[in-house]
């Protein structure tokens, strides 16, 4: 892990009157997986689509490898070389599986081929000329992460990746992160899981009512366990 | 010559191709429609005025700089499109988030307008404007003959039609288009300028309604109100098939133009309503149209 690699400072979203986020800062460094933890209505997919600028109204700076983002457009932040696999998957009914695949545009080089998510996960392979809603729950959490592993994009948000899905799943989901991290992706990730994001994190940042309230890195996990369960309200 | 039903197989099939022909633009319009709505969400109640720019626009370049029939079906769909991507710029990117509503009667007082203006300089009488040269004769096909121009406009149609639906339901662009329709903030999140998109994608559709017009500019008057005359039609196929349906405007633009002609044929005084009963029955029995499921 290396240098700083997306930096957010003091960023505010709004969803029409509603003031989500209310000044999140904090870093994520090359090659590092940080999780986002909070309760319910923390902030923190808001705070991942903010970065990509899905929502209607944000203040504040956002800067990967350096270069100012908050200006751009979502289709040009996405161009930057961020990818975000949203909650709830976003796989489009419309579309076959293989469609669904091939959909986001390359950004850059060093994405995955088509062979590769293939050996990585065969079930797609298998399924690629059905409906892409037609797939599991599990299934289509895989394919919502592997469509943005073939656009080049280094920097993916991942919303809730576990989010529903059978313990099988999950452990795959974790092999697949641990996976991207030794192939030098950088991920920020939300997560309700904590005990899921212990197994793949290295940073943790705890949001509460639109604020980063508490950082630590993995090495200090058990130490901020009473803590971050009072946060979490388990 | 033999009588099917009672009715001269002649002008049996005479009505067939009349009734092909009329489904040809029920056809190209009701598709331009359904991509408007299918993408944009705007029941584009200018598609008619559009189709009659295109009929105008064809006229005009004959009679102005003496460009036949032949580029103008080229340059026409181009010029009216880029008028299309003008007023999708200027007036409608601001009323897709809202009701229905409030993009049917901006087109409907835009429809109102333009026809206004087209009446104001020409008049309400039609002006002729001839078949070419390459298309005047006929083919003896046994049982009928055939005129080449109303085979001509079919066999355009059928090929606009399919080509089109192709390109939405089987290429990757058509992927962008049906998964814009879908979640068009994750699309653009993925990179793709939906807005852009958006833009050529109307710009598409009137670019439909003028090639509809100069392939009518033959066949019908060219009148300020032919546009109007023929809207209303279309969005009842466009009913029929289902809003938003490719498949279901071109099915249901062939098929009632064949409805039509037949009707013509053996009940011709119901020939004018029979879209429209139709229409009513499918309204009763599937609301959502024949080629979209309810939710």
């Amino acid at each position: 892990m290396g240098s700083r690699f997306l930096a957010v400072e003091g960023l505010q979203a709004w969803y029409g009157e509603s003031h989500v986020l209310r000044g999140v800062t904090f870093e994520v460094l090359r090659g590092e997986v940080v999780s986002l933890l909070g309760r319910n209505g923390a902030g923190k997919s808001t705070t991942l689509k903010a970065i990509m600028g899905m929502v209607a109204k944000r203040t504040g700076s956002v800067k990967l490898a350096g270069r100012e983002l908050s200006r751009l457009t979502s289709n040009e932040i996405a161009r930057a070389g961020i990818a975000i696999c949203p909650e709830q998957r976003g796989i489009f009914a419309s579309l076959s599986v293989e469609e669904n695949l091939e959909l986001p545009p390359e950004v850059g080089p060093g994405g995955l081929s088509r062979a590769r998510i293939f050996e990585l996960f065969p079930n797609l392979g298998e399924r690629l000329a059905s409906r892409g809603t037609k797939l599991s729950g599990g299934e289509q959490q895989i394919l919502a992460i592997a469509r943005i592993l073939r656009t080049g994009a280094r920097m993916l948000l991942l919303d809730e990746p576990t989010e529903g899905l059978a313990p099988v799943i999950v452990q795959q989901i974790g092999r697949t992160i641990r996976m991207l991290k030794e192939h030098g992706f950088t991920i920020l990730m939300v997560e309700q899981n904590f005990r899921f994001a212990a197994t793949v994190a290295d940073q943790y940042y705890v949001m509460e009512h639109g604020r980063v309230v508490e950082g630590f890195a993995q090495a200090e996990f058990d130490a901020n366990r009473d803590k971050l369960q009072q946060y979490l309200g388990v | 010559m033999f009588e099917i039903f009672g009715i001269p197989s002649t002008a049996l099939f005479g009505q067939l191709v009349l009734g092909l022909v009329n489904g040809s633009f029920y056809a190209l319009l009701g598709l331009g429609l359904a991509v408007i709505f299918g993408m944009l969400n705007i029941i584009n109640f200018a598609h008619g005025a559009q189709y009659m720019m295109g009929a105008f626009a064809a006229v005009l370049l004959l009679d102005k700089l003496g460009i036949g029939y032949w580029p103008a079906l080229v340059l026409v769909p181009v010029i009216i499109g880029a008028f299309g991507i003008v007023i999708e710029r200027l007036l409608l990117q601001w009323l897709y988030k809202l009701d229905h509503l409030y993009g049917l009667l901006l087109t409907f007082g835009l429809a109102l307008v333009i026809e206004g203006v087209f009446r104001r300089y020409y008049g309400p009488s039609g002006i002729r404007y001839g078949v070419p040269d390459l298309l005047q004769g006929e083919q003896n096909l046994g049982f009928m003959s055939l005129p080449d121009y109303p085979a001509w406009v079919i066999a355009v149609s059928v090929v606009v039609c399919f080509g089109t639906w192709f390109a939405i339901a089987r290429t990757r662009l058509g992927s962008y288009l049906r998964a814009a329709t879908e979640n068009p903030t994750l699309v653009r999140a993925f990179g793709i300028d939906v807005p852009r998109m958006i833009m050529l994608t109307y710009g598409f559709g009137v670019a439909l309604a003028a090639l509809a017009g100069v392939l009518a500019a033959p066949i019908y008057n060219v009148s300020a109100q032919m546009g109007s005359d023929l809207i209303i039609v279309v969005f009842a196929v466009v009913v029929i098939g289902g809003m938003g349906s490719i498949m279901g405007a071109i099915v249901a633009g062939f098929g009632l133009g064949i409805v039509e002609g037949l009707t013509e044929a053996f009940f011709p005084e119901a020939s004018s309503t029979v879209i429209f009963a139709v229409m009513v029955i499918v309204l009763l029995i599937r609301p959502t149209g024949l080629f979209v499921r309810g939710t």
